[in-house]
Order: structure tokens, then sequence, then C-alpha cells
């Protein structure tokens, strides 16, 4: 079946998987926006305690997604993997770091002996929400804006900055990108909490996170905004046939209107995010979330198709343009992926059984009682 | 391909994979192998309806989730560490190596992440049956992923199912089912795993045992045991064979890390295995000396261990760094010459092709080719560096043989006193038996170091030495974040002590 594709045909399917995996990473980080909003929002230990237990039952789900878009990536495209993780090594390392504070602290915050105290767990959930994200939001960034890197002739990279990937955030663009980000999944991180808790005892808790929906989007506004602009503006590094890569004015613009079905995509997504804000901040409905956490989904993959395909360098390189990378020179042989893409096949299956999972755990609210338990987080 | 290799960062770099793989691999195990017993403890609480079963399987649980939190949180590292430390490796292998990664992403921990949620917060959320279906669904993931894993390292021991590009300067996969049921990759991932049920069963005889001497938790204490102990008979078992299977693959397809892990200098037919010994630390390949201060050997049984028949040879050391041609062995000087024709050649190959030389190009390829299976040893300076470290793998191979042996006796011991119902007096046994986790630990980690120290000075078994995989880094950098893990590492680790003592010593519920 996949054997008989065209690489090319291979390597889009792909670039299209792994944009599918970045891209509900991206919904998924309304874990991440809940662990950040939790001293906002949380006025008491009770309060906290339903907080931590309600994002405690799904933290897994987002930290297993990022694991698999890094799997992903190096299966199918490993000279991005190689030239990315050994050359941008800072952010990745400090992003990585975020991520095992965040991975023990929700199992050791409310155990009684655990050395450092509550809230020293708490910190490390508030800088993975935080610093975590933004820094992925950053390298995000990096597809559009570029890196300092030069590759040799066997393909093995130095990186010419450094600081090693760090430098990416100093870039109004990145950081711009890293801030929507944040902001973003604090917003989806309300509308998680206010669809999956039961506060008939916390009404104003739940007055609390409907408002911090409306603000998080409204701060997540200007970023956004000002990503756009200067997508649709900015230069691209666009490939010919031949794989020269060359800096091409409205890059990304020219993308977008020659793929109109991404423009869709960004449109529709941005549409269904201001839906379920205006749902959870404005009216008594809790399934905000679902329109929140769809909209963040097309908005993803749109930014990806836009980095990705119509003879686009992914992963371009500022400082040797001929170094970039693009979906045909970084990934793996026409085998390789085809014997992931019936692998891929399991794909569906394992998002049934998430489903219906989600489903039969999430059927009643979390209330204090949950939170309360010998067990509990 | 690479001049001027920066040894202190290699090794900078070997050690930070060690530490954060080794850190890995003090909670896997216990994740691996408790799985299995909570499944069971649940397994009886359904099918019995007792509520203490019910109590008996939350407490393990509890210790579970606290482990596998730091195990989670110190795989995500390992997951990276193959782009950030060892980026030419991730280029040069990724087409093949990358693809059991993310195929555990996919099939293993997605099922692990899932079911972890109901087992633990889906008691009165879900019906009985479907949570005890998690349990199992826990474990099997768990499992799932050391496979994928294990049949990712198992290539680095033995490269099959792929072939050398030389327009790409990679190698790319030729068969993922050869890669999949490589006999190194079936045979750790049986070692791997029946070690850590093994490994889970100690621990819960350790923690019992506590719960004995001070006289608490009785009745669930001697439940528990049974089945860990039942468990820890039958997963030693497993264990001895899949290792002796595992050590007669590596003296066929790694001979080198047999002669190392046996102290064998000088091959012979009808070969002594080493029982016990002590390594002379002077021996170096090539001289006269004996490689052991003492030693208890037994007779021919290294030649049936290794070949399956009696009287057959056995290389040692000797014999593979400088050849034995009586035996029809290739030295390593010899193969270093080889490697380097394949080396300078691809070179030469990849200068014409750009060139458009194209019969230069044709030559230079034949030539390669000839000799691609040597490609890593161009690499290596002297024929000595060939040689794995010999005392670290030896004694680490016996320490771990020495414990597996005497752990079926263990739990022997404790199902017959319990059989008798006169445990709770042995107390000969119980002190000792608080400690037997950590021995179990030891042997562990021992196993891993056999096989990864035993690989030296190979990334890829032949292909690619360590000091080419690595990334384009500075040894500060490298040495920055070695102790930014061991320092997070550490205190996790002292935390997640301190969590389960305290949570041991508050015990399960009783009702
Ligand atoms: C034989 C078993 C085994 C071995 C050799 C390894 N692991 Fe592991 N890993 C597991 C068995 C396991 C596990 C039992 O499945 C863990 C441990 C605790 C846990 O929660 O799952 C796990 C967790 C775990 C996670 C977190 C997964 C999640 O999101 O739930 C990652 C990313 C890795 N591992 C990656 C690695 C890498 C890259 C390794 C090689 C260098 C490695 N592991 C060695
Ligand atoms: C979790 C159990 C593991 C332990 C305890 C372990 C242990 C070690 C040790 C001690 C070293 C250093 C060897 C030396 O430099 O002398 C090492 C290196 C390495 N191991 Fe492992 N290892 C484990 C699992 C794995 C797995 C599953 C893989 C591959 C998938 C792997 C790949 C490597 C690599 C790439 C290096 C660095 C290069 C090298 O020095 O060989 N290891 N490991
Ligand atoms: C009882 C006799 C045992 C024998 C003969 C044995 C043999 C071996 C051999 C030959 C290796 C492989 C090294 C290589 O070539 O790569 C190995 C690895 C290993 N052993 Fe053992 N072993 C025994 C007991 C144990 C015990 C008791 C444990 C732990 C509780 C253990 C845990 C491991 C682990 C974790 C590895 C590394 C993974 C792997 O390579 O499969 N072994 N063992």
């Amino acid at each position: 079946m996949f054997g008989n594709l065209e690489l090319t045909t291979l390597q889009q399917f792909w670039w299209l998987l792994c944009s599918v995996v970045g891209s509900l990473f991206l919904f998924l980080t309304f874990v991440q926006g809940g662990q950040s909003l939790l001293w906002q929002v949380a006025k008491t230990d009770g309060e906290k305690a339903l907080i931590i237990n309600s994002l405690g039952r799904k933290w897994e789900l987002t930290f297993t997604t990022l694991v698999l878009f890094g799997g992903a990536l190096f299966a199918a495209f490993p000279k991005f993997y190689a030239t990315s993780f050994g050359g941008a090594y800072w952010v990745w390392i400090l992003i990585l770091f975020t991520f095992v504070l965040q991975a023990v602290s929700y199992e050791f915050r409310s155990k009684p002996g655990n050395l450092l105290g509550a809230k020293t767990f708490e910190l490390f959930l508030f800088i993975n929400g935080s610093v975590g994200i933004l820094l992925i939001g950053a390298a995000v960034g990096t597809f559009f804006t570029g890196s300092n890197f030069v590759l040799s002739e066997y393909n093995l990279v130095t990186w010419t900055n450094p600081l090693r990937g760090l430098e990416a955030a100093f870039s109004l663009f990145n950081l711009s990108m890293g801030l929507f980000l944040v902001f973003n999944a604090r917003c989806l991180g309300a509308m998680y909490l206010v669809n999956n808790i039961d506060f008939s005892i916390n009404p104003e808790l739940e007055a609390r996170l409907r408002k911090s929906t409306m603000i998080s989007f409204i701060c997540s506004l200007p970023f956004l905004l000002y990503v756009l602009i200067s997508l649709l503006l900015m230069q691209g590094f666009g490939v010919d046939e031949q794989g020269v890569v060359s800096m091409v004015s409205r890059k990304y613009l020219t993308n977008l209107l020659a793929g109109p079905w991404i423009l869709g995509l960004l449109l529709a997504g941005l549409v269904l995010v201001i839906i379920g804000v205006i749902n959870t901040a404005r009216t008594t409905r809790t399934g905000g979330i679902w329109f929140g956490g769809l909209g963040t989904v097309l908005v993803g993959l749109a930014i990806f198709f836009t980095a990705g395909y119509n003879n686009t360098s992914f992963y371009p390189s500022k400082v040797d343009l001929q170094s970039s990378l693009t979906i045909f020179n970084a990934s793996s042989s026409h085998y390789t992926l085809t014997a992931m893409s019936y692998v891929a096949l399991t794909i569906p299956f394992v998002l049934a059984y998430i489903f219906y999972v989600w489903r039969a755990m999430d059927m009643r609210k979390i209330n204090a009682d949950d939170a309360g338990r010998n067990g509990a987080y | 391909m690479i001049e001027n290799v920066d040894l202190t960062m290699v090794n900078w770099a070997r050690a930070q994979f060690a530490l954060t793989a080794m850190y890995h691999w003090i909670f896997v195990p216990l994740t691996l192998g408790l799985a299995w017993l909570c499944a069971f403890y649940e397994t009886i609480y359904v099918k019995t309806g007792n509520e203490q079963w019910k109590n008996l399987t939350k407490f393990w649980m509890k210790l579970f989730g606290i482990n596998f939190a730091i195990g989670v949180a110190t795989g995500i590292i390992l997951e990276f560490e193959f782009g950030t430390n060892w980026s030419n490796y991730s280029w040069m292998v990724g087409d093949i190596f990358g693809a059991p990664l993310a195929i555990e992403g996919i099939v293993a921990f997605f099922l692990e992440a899932t079911f972890f949620a109901v087992m633990f917060f889906g008691w009165d959320r879900v019906s009985k049956r479907f949570h005890l279906f998690s349990t199992w669904m826990v474990a099997v993931g768990a499992n799932l992923s050391a496979l994928w894993i294990l049949v990712a390292n198992a290539w680095m021991q033995y490269p099959v199912g792929q072939a050398f590009n030389p327009d790409s300067a990679r190698f790319e996969m030729q068969n993922i089912m050869e890669v999949i049921l490589s006999p190194i990759a079936i045979s750790k991932f049986t070692h791997a795993t029946s070690s850590s049920m093994l490994f889970a069963s100690l621990f819960v005889i350790s923690v019992t045992s506590w719960f004995l001497l001070k006289g608490r938790h009785i009745k669930m204490a001697k439940r528990s045991i049974i089945v860990a102990a039942v468990f820890g008979i039958l997963s030693s078992a497993m264990t001895f064979f899949t290792g002796d299977e595992h050590a007669y693959e590596s003296a066929q397809l790694q001979p080198m890390k047999l002669a190392a892990f046996e102290g064998l200098y000088d091959g012979k037919r009808g070969a002594e295995l080493v029982a016990i010994g002590i390594l002379n630390s002077n021996k170096q390949p090539g001289d006269s000396q004996d490689p052991f201060s003492l030693a208890v050997k037994v007779p021919g049984l290294l030649s049936i261990l290794a070949n399956r028949s009696p009287g057959t040879f056995v290389p040692g050391i000797n014999d593979l760094v400088y050849g034995n041609a009586e035996e029809n062995i290739m030295g390593v000087t010899e193969k270093m010459e080889r490697g380097r024709l394949a080396v300078e050649n691809l070179a030469r190959y990849k200068a014409a092709k750009k060139d458009g030389a194209q019969d230069h190009a044709t030559a230079a390829l034949a030539v390669f080719n000839d000799n691609k299976e040597y490609l890593g040893y161009g690499y290596l300076d002297k024929p000595e560096d060939a040689v794995p470290p010999v005392g670290l793998t030896f004694y680490s191979f016996h320490i771990m043989v020495i414990l597996g042996t005497l752990f079926p006796l263990v739990f022997m011991a404790y199902l017959f006193f319990i059989y008798k119902d006169t445990l709770a007096r042995q107390r000969w046994l119980l002190v000792p038996g608080t400690i037997m986790f950590f021995l179990g630990f030891i042997a562990s980690q021992a196993g891993w170091i056999v096989a990864e120290v035993g690989r030296q000075p190979w990334a890829i078994q032949d292909l690619l030495p360590v000091t080419i995989a690595r990334s384009n880094l500075t040894t500060g950098t490298v040495q920055a974040t070695f102790f930014m893990f061991l320092a997070l590492f550490t205190l996790l680790l002292l935390v997640e002590i301190k969590i389960m003592l305290k949570q041991i010593s508050i015990g399960p519920e009783e009702n």
C-alpha cells in the first residue's frame, strides 16, 4: 500500500503526521496553562487541590505527546532531530529540564515527607507552564526566522552562536510566538478546568476561571497579531527544484495564498478559539475547551503546514542558506517512511482508547472529595 | 570524516549518558515488575471480592505511582539525549534507530499513560472489571515500552537489517523485521523484563520483611509474600535461562565482549569458566602475565556455554586483537587497515562524484564496498583500542551472576517458612531480607554495565565508534549539563526515597 507511494508523497505525509502530533501537543498544553494559573486563581488549599487533581489526570497525556513528537521527528526527519537537538542544545536542555520538574511534581506535591514542601512543587509546575512553553514557542518560531548552523559535507552540525539556541528567545518574532503560546495555554487551561471541576462548593473559583479565560485570551492577542502580521510580510526560505535555498519575499503569504485551505484552517481555528472563549467567559456553558482545543489544533496545523509545505525550508539556517533543512533533504529513507506509515495505522486505535478512557473518567466532575482523599495529588 | 576528536568531551558525554541511563534504570525495573504484581494482587481481589486484597493492592500501587513518576521524569531526557549529545549518531543511524523510539511512543507510552490514570483515579469511576483491565494494560504497556527501547539498544550491539548509503553517508534500514527479531533483541527483552520481575519481587520481600520484623500488617505481609515469592522463583528461572542465552549470543556475535566479561586473554579449546576471580590489574593485552591473581575455574565449561559444544575454541582478547591464523580469526590490525580503506575511498567517492568523475567514483565505491563491514575500525588509533574496559565488565558480570544464583534460594526460603507458618520468627532471614531489593538493584545495574561498557569502543558494533557518534559541543557545555542532571536527579532521588519510606511506614489501610 504505502510502498508504492513516491518518496515525496511519503515525506509530505510524514510532515502531516508530525504536524498533527505537534498541534495536538499545543492543545494539550492546557495542562501547562492550568499550572501557570494555579497561584492566580486558587485562593485556598482546597481550590489548589481541586485544580492540581483535575490537571493531574491529564498531564501524562501532554507529556507523552511531547515524547512522541520527538520520536516521530527522529524516525521521519532524523536530520532535523540531529541538527536541532544537537545544535540548539541549551534551548532543548532547558525545555526538558522543566518537563523533568513537572513529571515528579504532581505525584510528590502533597505526599508526606516530600522534603521540599508543596510550594516548591507548585513552583516547578509554574516554571514548566511558563518558561517551558515560552521556550517551545521560541523554538517553533525559528521554523520561520531561521537558526545559526552550518552542516558539513557529511551533514554534521556546527552551531555558530555560543548561546546554542537560546539566542532564539531574543528575537521579537520568536518571543511573541512563545508568549502567544503561553497565554493560549492559560486560556485553554482555564477552559479545561471550567469543564472538568464540580464547583458546587467553590462558585468563586469558577467565576475566577471564567474571567481568566477572557484575560488570557486578550493578553495573547497582541502577540498573535504580531506573529501573524510579521508572517505575512516577512521574507521566507524558499527551495527551488534543484534544492537550492534562497530568501523569497513574502514567502509565507505566498504559501497561504497557494494553499487556501491552509488559510482556511488558520481562520477557522481562530474563530473556534474565540467561540470557546466567549462561551466560557460570557455564558454558563462548560464546553468552551472543545472549541478552544479544536481551534488550537487547526491554528497549529496551519503554522506547521506553512513552515513545511510548498517548497519551503522548515528548519532554515540563517548563516548558511544551503544548510537549511526541508522535508525532502531531512527525511528518512523510502523504506523507513513506508514501514513507519504502517505503524502509523495504529494511531486511530490509540486515539480511540484515549477518547474512551477520557470519557469514562470524566463522566463525573472532580469534586472536593476526589481532591481530598488519600492518594490524591 | 571528523578531524580533531575531543576525547575529553566524548568521555563527558559518555559519562552523562551513563549517568542519566543509570538513574532511569533505578526506577524502570521496579515499574516493569511491580506492574505485574499489582495486576496479580488486584486479580485476586476481583476474584475473591475480599477488601483486604484491595487495600493490599492499593498499597503497592501507591509505591508504584511514586516510582513511576520519577521513571517518566528521567526517561524524557534519554529520549532527546541521542539528539543533544550524540547528534552525529542520530543522523548516521536515525533512519533505523529512530523507528523503534517512535513506535515505542505510539504503541507503548500512550497505553501506559492512559490506563495509569484509570488505575490510580478510577476506583470509583469505572467498573471493577474495567479497572482490573486497566491495571493489566499498564503492565503490558510498560513492558512493551521495554521491548522497543531494547530493540533499539540491541541493534547497536548487532546492527542487522541495514546498509550504508555512500551518497548520504549514513546507514539506512533494509528490513525492519530483522531489526525487531534480531536474536540479541529477543534475549535482551526477555532477560531485562524477567530480571525486572525478579527485582520487583525482591522489593516486595524487602518491604514486607520490615513489616514482619516490626510486627505490623502481618496478614497483608504474608499474603504479599506468597505471590511475590512464587513470582520471584519463576522469574529467577527465566532470568537464568535468558541470561545464559544472552551469553551464548554475545559469544557468537560480540566475542570481544564475552572475552572481556570472562577475563579471557588467550583463547583455547575446552576453555574454563571463571566462577570467582580477582584480576591482575597490571595485565595488558599481548603481555605474558597471568590475567588473574586469584581464580576458581570450572574446566571446559566456558566452551559449552559459549558454543554449546564441549572442547570448542573460545577466542580470547589476544586472539581477537592480534589475530589467530590457526583458528581463522582476523586481528584488529588487519581490520583497521581495511577500515581505513573504507574511510578513504568513501571520501574519494564523494569528491569524484562532486567533480563528475564517474570512473573514479565507481572505482572508489568498489573498494569501499569491499571493506565497509570494517568501517568503524578505520577510526581506531591502535589495535588495543578495540578492547573494552576488562575489569569493570568482568566484575559486573560476575556480581550479577552470583546474585542471580542467590535470589531463587531466598525466595524458596521465604516460601518454605510461610508454608511452615514460622516466617515471622526467622530473624536471620528477615533482617538480610530487608536489603534484598538493594542487591537486586546492584545486579540489574551490573547487567547494563556488562552490556554497555562491554560494547566499547563502539556506539554501533564494528561500524561506528563513540568518538564519531558525538555532537559538536564543547567540553564545558557537556560538563555543565552533566552536573545539572547529577544535581537534579540526586535531589529527586532523595525526595523519592523519603516519600517511599514514609508511605511504607504509613503502611496499607486496615479494615
Ligand atoms: C527495559 C526497559 C527500559 C529501558 C532500557 C529504557 N526505558 Fe525508558 N521507560 C521504561 C522502560 C525502559 C518504562 C518502564 O516504560 C518507563 C519507566 C517508568 C515509566 O513510567 O515508564 C519508561 C519511561 C520513559 C519515558 C517517559 C515516557 C512517558 O511519557 O510516559 C521516556 C521518554 C523513556 N522512558 C525513554 C527511554 C530511552 C530513550 C531509553 C534508552 C536510552 C530508555 N527509556 C531506556
Ligand atoms: C537503562 C539502562 C541502561 C544503562 C544502565 C546503560 C548504561 C550505560 C553506560 C554505563 C554507558 C557508558 C559506557 C561507557 O562509556 O563506558 C552507556 C553508554 C551508552 N548507552 Fe547505555 N545504558 C542503558 C540503556 C541504553 C539503551 C536502552 C540504549 C539505546 C537505546 C543505550 C545507548 C547508549 C549510548 C548511545 C551510549 C553512549 C555511547 C557509549 O558510550 O556507548 N543505553 N550506557
Ligand atoms: C543468573 C544468571 C545470569 C546470567 C547468566 C546473566 C547473563 C547476562 C548477560 C550475558 C548479559 C548481557 C550482556 C551483553 O552481552 O550485552 C546480561 C545483561 C543484563 N542482566 Fe543478567 N544475567 C544473570 C542474572 C541477572 C540478574 C539476577 C539480574 C537482575 C536482577 C540481571 C539483569 C541484567 C540486566 C538489566 C542486563 C542488561 C540488559 C540486557 O543486556 O539484557 N541479570 N545478563
